[in-house]
């Protein structure tokens, strides 16, 4: 009923094409986004912040890229935590080298740096395929581990081994360190994020998303069709990993503001953002969120119910919550392998036809 | 007043509502504890979590809580927040307890390097008190720099001096360390590279041979460090372990017959867990430690009859293990802070104590021996004294060995560091980041 | 010279240490091609429940009473079929209702029971370090050291003999008996399979309970070294670069894999190491087994993956 495209008439090429094209999409986003901007940043405390909302940008983030090269490219990876560090470290290096640079720059810059180092170790990925891809990108993420421990001067050779944000302003608004305000950061990671995931949305719908798409369905076919391989992967391993250098770089200077190699980037993340994408959906924009929603929130509710309503202990809380957390996947594969997007998919297929059964 | 501010007062004002109705308004120390008793060093934390906790439910059992004078006093309130060792979830936990009423979070032991490095400067905004008891940011002993940091009573460098010092003192003088041998096996991480610079210092004043050898985390597969070992046949190993690197690299040491009263872990690598894997053949083995083993003080005897035989204990199962080395750490880490405390009690004359009152209180810091005897624990650990200038305290560490059955310490008390090599370091380490963050040094009287 | 052997005999020791747990990544593969994320965390739990019935503990408690300490023998034997249970368990709740699912949903569903497995195993059994004490030897070899000079460590030349009998006991229950044609018959191609009669399920069940067995003896071995602890699960690490260069589905592969990632990465280590500041083997086993792959991508041993339009 309310939930209809009917009477919706495209009368140009570019209402076909929008990136929304039925109305209700479209306002809805545009909802989200109004609240996200304008009443959210109301609400934001300390607490919201760092444990719940910059989490969840920079990880649904992260996530976006991924599945960029996953969902959409179809290679797998496990160096998304690595990548991450390379991010991080870039936008150190960047920062403490330039102090003047404008944050936004140091994010994209970051990114691009971390596009580079991740198209070098996509170069396997024509020749190996599928799980072995997989970890064989796990020697990505220990080589650079082990190499953000070893290589002093990408920590300014700092004793402690730990890299520490530089306090910085972005148009004289304190945004890193522990001083600035929350509600700064948020937006700060809001708008990076929106306007990162639009540019998504458009660039997988694009050519290049296609020519990503006809690699994932079959290799072999694509080729025959005249695209070619080593620009769409290594095109694709490029885009991927600019998001999560620009999410890692984000992570460092907005979320956690002092980082150490293994610790902060370790295969834990790169996990964790696999596992966002495979529960949210993989191929979509919109899993990649749910899914670091998913990942995000569950814990933190569950631990919350259960710790302060409930009134277990911590631990054993935290074992229940383990096991909580496991059937709750498995649960949702069952229910649907293809992730929460498709979920949602699915609940607006019925809304279209509500409240009437056919 | 701002919408956010408006929603917080709104907040606060029903959470005190809601706290009124259930304790009638009591006040509360709130002692958030950031527990590790899951995940892979959940060993290490299980011990000294329930030391920590063990040692305030005794105060409230016995005591009624922290006294300000005979009869007036104020119950601790323990807060756990389980981090698996994790820094992403140390954070959370941190921004979860930190307001918690009625005090809010009073001091933070975080435990983990990487939070530690997370908290310290979102505490100093908070204005609450770092507690890192050893570890974490070594150069926070200069408390002119790292005002609410204090990482009493020994940092790793001062470790590491101390250690070498033993040995000197094993080889029959410190002239004696020309031309020996001492490598370092180090967990690949910030913490375990801490020593390293002190060491070279060293070997370079001693004129020792120093080689350090990293073991990447987990740390489960040693083999090729121990061959290397067993090649080159070093005097004395130190190992910088955590987790299950330390059973491990035991277990190895064992197995290729190193002499074991030659091997030195650091604090961390010197509990029961670490040595009862690798049988009796880990006897003779060595750590540093800066309090005793075993549960012969008063004070482990009121922990048993009030907490435990009241059915007060978070971990019931824990009873037989009383006394061990990382309890200890953790009972030692909780005295400290209730010292603290009563000292800002002292200091501001109220009990109703505030994050700033407790930095106050630890820059305060005085336990000396006699202190300790009426605490029940003579003897247990070195006395204390700590300074606004001066966070780290004595920085003195003994050495205990295993015996097959428990930890004792063998030393011959508790070894001086060489101030002269580890105050030059931790002096350039803190300057540089005084500078880094525009940190103006405050001004130390005395 | 001496030195040379002896980092290759442990260079080859340590790798089969490392089949044996990527033993249990290809049995599942093979039948039913899941990569199984949750073969460490099944490690874990099996060392956990056997130390838990060595010592008596009572589960979720997590009291010792040493009166229902079972004898070494009986506590296997149960700890056995409590992998077996699982198995069945698995099988029933979450592998049927997952039929025909791409690979990359079963490697997920894998991992939301590697979460359960993790969860349950520390409820029942607390998470302290356990001492295994099986009464395996370890060690140098006495013999060895004292007239050769040579240092072997017992523990893994047991591992290696449990390791040729596991091999050789799996190589004949898949050539000789009725099950293990049925479960080669599943591993070439599931529906043929089904259609000349072979029950999905029960293999699947089969090839599970074998997987938590051979987990069980993983657990043991690398237990004996640093006790049962959580760190147990993370063996897995160590197994990937093994599997991917011995091919997925190929016994044989894990333990030819296991020998040359083992040795490569000592050797790298002990001669390469020094002069780049050590710890290098982690992520030298990673690189040692790319540089397989770039020549034959599906692995030593795998089957060569033919692709057509």
């Amino acid at each position: 009923m309310l939930y209809r495209e009917v009477g919706q008439f495209k009368t140009s090429y570019a209402a076909d094409q929008a990136i929304f094209p039925i109305a209700q999409d479209r306002w809805f986003v545009i909802a989200l986004l109004l609240v996200a901007f304008l009443v959210v940043p109301f609400f934001v405390t300390a607490y919201t912040a760092n444990a719940i909302l910059l989490p969840f940008l920079i990880f649904g983030l992260a996530a976006l890229g991924l599945n960029i090269l996953t969902g959409y490219c179809g290679q797998l990876s496990l160096g998304t935590g690595a990548f991450m560090g390379v991010g991080a470290y870039s936008a150190f290096k960047l920062m403490t080298a330039m102090p003047e640079l404008n944050l936004v720059i140091v994010f994209l810059a970051s990114g691009v740096i971390t596009a580079g180092v991740g198209m070098l170790f996509g170069l396997p990925s024509l020749r190996i395929k599928g799980f072995y891809l997989a970890v064989a990108t796990l020697a990505a993420q220990f080589f650079l581990v082990w190499l953000f421990y070893k290589w002093g001067w990408l920590r300014n050779y700092s004793a402690t081994g730990q890299i520490t944000v530089p306090p910085r302003t972005f148009f004289g608004v304190l945004m890193t360190g522990s001083s600035a305000a929350p509600a700064a950061k948020y937006l700060l990671a809001l708008a990076m994020v929106t306007v990162l995931a639009l540019g998504a949305k458009n660039l997988v719908r694009g050519r290049f998303g296609r020519s990503w798409m006809a690699m994932r369905d079959m290799d072999v076919a694509a080729e025959l069709m005249g695209i070619r391989p080593l620009p769409a992967k290594l095109s694709a391993f490029g885009v991927s990993s600019f998001y999560i250098g620009v999410a890692g770089a984000m992570m460092f200077t907005l979320w956690l503001g002092a980082a150490e190699g293994g610790d902060t980037f370790g295969i834990q993340n790169s996990f964790l953002v696999l596992f966002m994408i495979i529960i949210g959906g993989l191929g979509t924009v919109l899993g990649s969120f749910l899914g670091a929603a998913f990942l995000v929130l569950m814990p933190i509710v569950l631990k919350n119910t259960m710790v302060d309503t409930l009134g277990m202990t911590a631990v054993f809380a935290k074992h229940l919550e383990y096991v909580i957390m496991g059937l709750l996947i498995i649960f949702f594969l069952i229910l649907e392998p293809h992730g929460l997007a498709r979920l949602w998919q699915i609940t607006k297929e019925k809304l279209r036809l509500w409240p009437f059964p056919y | 007043m701002s919408p956010s501010e408006m929603l917080k007062s709104a907040a606060s004002a029903a959470v005190a509502v809601l706290a009124a109705a259930g304790t009638a308004g009591a006040y509360e120390l709130v002692i958030p504890a950031l527990d590790f008793r899951t995940g892979p060093y959940a060993p290490n934390g299980i011990p000294f979590a329930n030391g920590y906790a063990d040692y305030f439910t005794m105060l409230n059992e016995r005591d009624g809580g922290l006294c300000i004078k005979p009869g007036d006093c104020v119950k601790f309130k323990i807060v756990q927040c389980e981090t698996e060792y994790n820094t992403q979830k140390g954070v959370e936990c941190y921004e979860k307890t930190k307001g918690e009423p009625p005090s809010g979070g009073l001091v933070y032991q975080p435990l983990s390097t990487g939070i530690t490095y997370q908290i310290i400067p979102k505490a100093s905004v908070d204005k609450i008190p770092v507690f890192s008891m050893g570890y974490g940011r070594t150069s926070a002993a200069n408390g002119a720099v790292f005002d609410w940091v204090f990482n009493l009573p020994a940092t790793y460098w001062s470790q590491a001096s101390a250690l070498v010092k033993y040995i000197g003192e094993r080889e029959g003088g410190m002239d004696k360390l020309k031309g020996k041998k001492i490598f370092l096996v180090y967990h690949n991480s910030a913490y375990g590279k801490e020593p390293i610079r002190t060491l070279q210092a060293l070997s370079q004043k001693h004129g020792f041979e120093f080689r350090d050898i990293a073991v990447d985390h987990p740390g489960q597969e040693q083999k090729a460090v121990w061959l290397q070992i067993r090649n080159e046949k070093p005097d004395w190993v130190l190992m910088w372990g955590w987790g299950v690197m330390n059973q491990v690299a035991i277990k190895e040491a064992v197995s290729i017959r190193f002499p074991m009263d030659r091997f030195i872990g650091v604090w961390w690598s010197g509990s029961e867990n670490d040595v009862k894997p690798a049988g009796p053949g880990a006897k003779g083995y060595l750590s540093g430690t800066f309090h005793a083993a075993g549960a012969d003080f008063p004070a482990h005897k009121d922990i048993l009859k009030y907490v435990y035989d009241a059915g007060k204990a978070t971990d019931p199962a824990f009873k037989d293990r009383v006394g061990e080395v990382l309890y200890n750490r953790g009972l030692v880490a909780a005295m400290w802070t209730a010292e603290a405390m009563r000292t800002a009690m002292k200091i501001h004359n109220t009990k109703e104590l505030k994050g700033t009152h407790v930095r106050d209180g630890f820059d305060n810091l005085d336990v000396d021996e006699n202190r300790l005897k009426e605490l029940g624990l003579e003897g247990f650990t070195v006395p204390v004294t700590i300074t606004c200038a001066n966070h780290e305290g004595p920085g003195k560490v003994a050495v205990q060995q295993w015996d097959g059955k428990a930890w004792s310490i063998v030393s011959k008390g508790y070894y001086e560091p060489d101030r002269e090599v580890v105050g030059a370091l931790v002096k350039e380490d803190s300057e540089q980041f005084a500078k880094e963050n525009n940190i103006k040094p405050r001004e130390c009287k005395s | 010279m001496l030195f040379l052997a002896e980092t290759v005999i442990s260079g080859l020791l340590t790798g089969v240490m490392y089949s044996l747990v990527a033993l249990g990544f290809v049995l599942i593969f093979k039948a039913s091609g899941v990569f199984n994320f949750a073969q460490g965390v099944m490690a874990l739990f099996a060392g956990l429940t056997l130390a838990g019935f060595l010592t008596g503990t009572i589960p979720i408690t997590h009291r010792i009473n040493s009166a229902l300490a079972m004898p070494p023998w009986l506590a296997i034997t149960a700890t056995v079929f409590v992998m077996i249970g699982l198995a069945i368990l698995i099988e029933r709740l979450v592998l049927r209702h997952l039929v025909n699912q791409e690979p990359i949903i079963l490697f997920m569903m894998t991992l939301g029971l590697a979460y359960v497995l993790e969860g349950a195993g520390d409820l029942l059994w607390g998470s302290d370090v356990k001492v295994l004490d099986l009464g395996l030897p370890s060690g140098a070899n006495d013999w060895l050291l004292d007239s050769f000079g040579l240092y072997v460590e017992q523990l893994e030349i047991v591992a290696a003999v449990v390791a040729a009998a596991l091999v050789t006991a799996l190589a004949i229950f898949f050539q000789k008996t009725r099950i293990g044609r049925a479960l080669r018959a599943v591993a070439d191609d599931h529906q043929a399979a089904l259609s000349v009669g072979i029950s999905l399920n029960t293999i699947w069940a089969i090839v599970w309970a074998a997987a938590g067995i051979v987990a069980l003896v993983a657990g043991i071995m690398w237990g004996a070294k640093s006790g049962i602890q959580f760190s147990l699960s993370l063996i897995a690490l160590k197994a990937l670069p093994v599997l991917i260069l011995g091919g997925f589905d190929s016994v044989p592969g894990a333990i030819v894999g296991g020998l040359i990632i083992g040795v490569g990465e000592k050797l790298a280590e002990v001669y390469f190491g020094p002069l780049v500041g050590g710890a290098v083997e982690n992520w030298f086993a990673y690189m040692l087994a790319l540089a397989f792959l770039l020549v034959r991508p599906e692995g030593l041993f795998g089957e060569k993956i033919i692709r057509r339009v």
